[in-house]
């Protein structure tokens, strides 16, 4: 498993772009929103907890199609098909692979991307322990859409279409903690969801994933 | 489905299980297909007639107030359906019964479409009532919400080609997305307050909608269940006949 997980961090690191492509498109939106809304910076104070967690979210889902896609060519898939190790744990050690390279380095930048769109000094804390909270739950709901769509060609507008429908209940939740530390507000209620909903999903969704990644493979 | 030699008496399932025979199933959905297409008229016709011309306008909503016959049927059916589609999955996951995937396949599109109906009647009785097309409360949000995932599950039926592989993992997409849907309505119930008025029908409470609205809009209610079903019938056979053409197709063409 470490193995995996170590193999699938240096090909991320190597091929370039693992780390960088993510966090440069989140740049990209957080520097582009003021463009579309105006420059007011009580506006963009406003909008920033939401504005920061969609433009993750979205970076997110960019770097999906290659979770799982060049393994499927190369015949990676069907080795650790065949492999000792479940499926199921594959599958959740490339979800935590991919969120290592993605998800994390978006919590860490976060904060900074944060000041272009003028955060109110509170929301610092909670927009990074919630993206922490709900990262990895968009990795591994990420990862049943890659395993859904990846015998597709081109089937990467089609995950588009099927992951972000189920990324709406942590998008929800995750914003309004952000939201709610930005505005001063009580934020345990949706952070206990957010949690609940992260928990679950780790817990659940590798199966969902390996059962369509089998039907792919046979 | 092959029949091996050693075992000459195969036990022929009976009852509802039958009807997993595509014959079978052909044959009887063939049978009550006119009755059901009848009926639905019928059902419908008297429906919205008796709707309306014949109840009295509401006396804050005006006449307004009958898009209730198209809106709440469709609104019903656009959830019921995803629920059939839910179960017709379960049973193609369970017991590979091809009739039941395609039954999945089929009702979908009805699906969308009443989804469809339902946001739109109801966008255009809120101009009116609520001063606008369009508000993110909670049930319009959630039906927004089902309507992505219809498409998903439509799109993830056209992209794949090998057909047993598109039953399989739509079936799953359906499971998963039942448990989101679901999912997203709590959760967007908790991020906005609603706009829209609660369950007016519910068997168990007290408040419902007067007699006068209640039984013309039973009868729609039941002539959208039949024009359901009689849609998905027709259109499972249509899957039915279109996979046997390619199989005669292929068979033709290997020889």
């Amino acid at each position: 498993m470490t193995a995996l997980l170590y193999r699938d961090l240096m090909l991320a690191l190597r091929a370039g772009g693992g780390f960088g492509l993510g966090l440069a498109f989140f740049l990209i939106v957080t520097v582009l929103v003021p463009f579309g809304v105006g420059p007011q910076s009580e506006l963009l104070a406003r909008i920033a907890p939401g504005i920061l967690w969609l433009g993750a979210l979205l970076a997110c889902l960019l770097s999906l199609d290659r979770l799982l896609a060049l393994d499927w060519e190369d015949g990676t898939l069907d080795l650790l098909a065949t492999s000792p190790l479940p499926l199921e744990a594959a599958l959740s050690i490339k979800a935590l692979a991919h969120w290592i390279t993605t998800g994390l380095p978006l919590v860490v930048a976060a904060p900074l991307f944060g000041v272009l769109l003028n955060l109110p000094g509170p929301g610092y804390l909670w927009l990074v322990v919630s993206l922490a909270l709900g990262t990895p739950a968009l990795s591994v709901i990420g990862t049943f859409g890659a395993a859904l769509t990846v015998g597709i060609k081109r089937g990467g507008l089609l995950m588009s279409l099927l992951v972000l429908p189920l990324y709406v209940p942590t998008l929800i939740f995750g914003a309004e903690v952000a939201r709610r530390g930005a505005a001063g507000l009580e934020t345990t209620t949706p952070l206990l969801m957010l949690a609940g909903i992260t928990a679950g999903v780790i817990a659940v969704m590798p199966f969902a994933s390996a059962a369509a990644l089998r039907i792919n493979l046979r | 489905m092959s029949v091996t030699d050693d075992k000459p008496a195969i036990k022929r399932p009976s009852g509802f299980w039958s009807y997993a025979n595509p014959v079978k199933f052909l044959g009887f959905s063939e049978r009550i297909l006119p009755a059901l297409w009848v009926l639905s008229a019928a059902c419908l016709a008297l429906g919205l007639v008796w709707g309306f011309f014949f109840t009295p306008d509401d006396f804050r909503q005006g006449s307004t107030v009958k898009i209730i016959y198209l809106h709440v049927p469709s609104a019903l059916m656009a959830i019921n359906a995803w629920f059939m589609m839910l179960v017709a999955s379960l049973i193609w996951i369970v017991r590979r019964h091809h009739v039941s995937a395609l039954a999945a396949r089929a009702a979908a599109p009805v699906g969308v479409v009443m989804t469809l109906i339902a946001l739109v009647t109801g966008a255009i009785w809120g101009q009116p009532m609520w001063g606008t097309w369009w508000a993110w409360d909670p049930r319009l949000t959630s039906f927004l919400i089902l309507f992505l995932f219809y498409l998903g599950y439509i799109a993830l039926w056209e992209a794949i080609e090998d057909p047993d592989t598109a039953a399989d993992l739509t079936a799953v997409l359906c499971l998963v997305g039942t448990v989101f849907a679901v999912l997203s309505r709590y959760a967007v119930n908790f991020w906005n307050q609603g706009l829209h008025q609660g369950a007016s029908l519910s068997l168990d409470k007290e408040e419902n909608v007067a007699d006068v609205f209640y039984f013309p809009l039973l009868v729609c209610i039941a002539g959208f269940v039949l024009l359901f079903f009689a849609l998905v019938l027709y259109r499972t056979g249509t899957e039915i006949r279109l996979r046997r053409t390619r199989a005669l197709l292929a068979r033709q063409g290997r020889q």
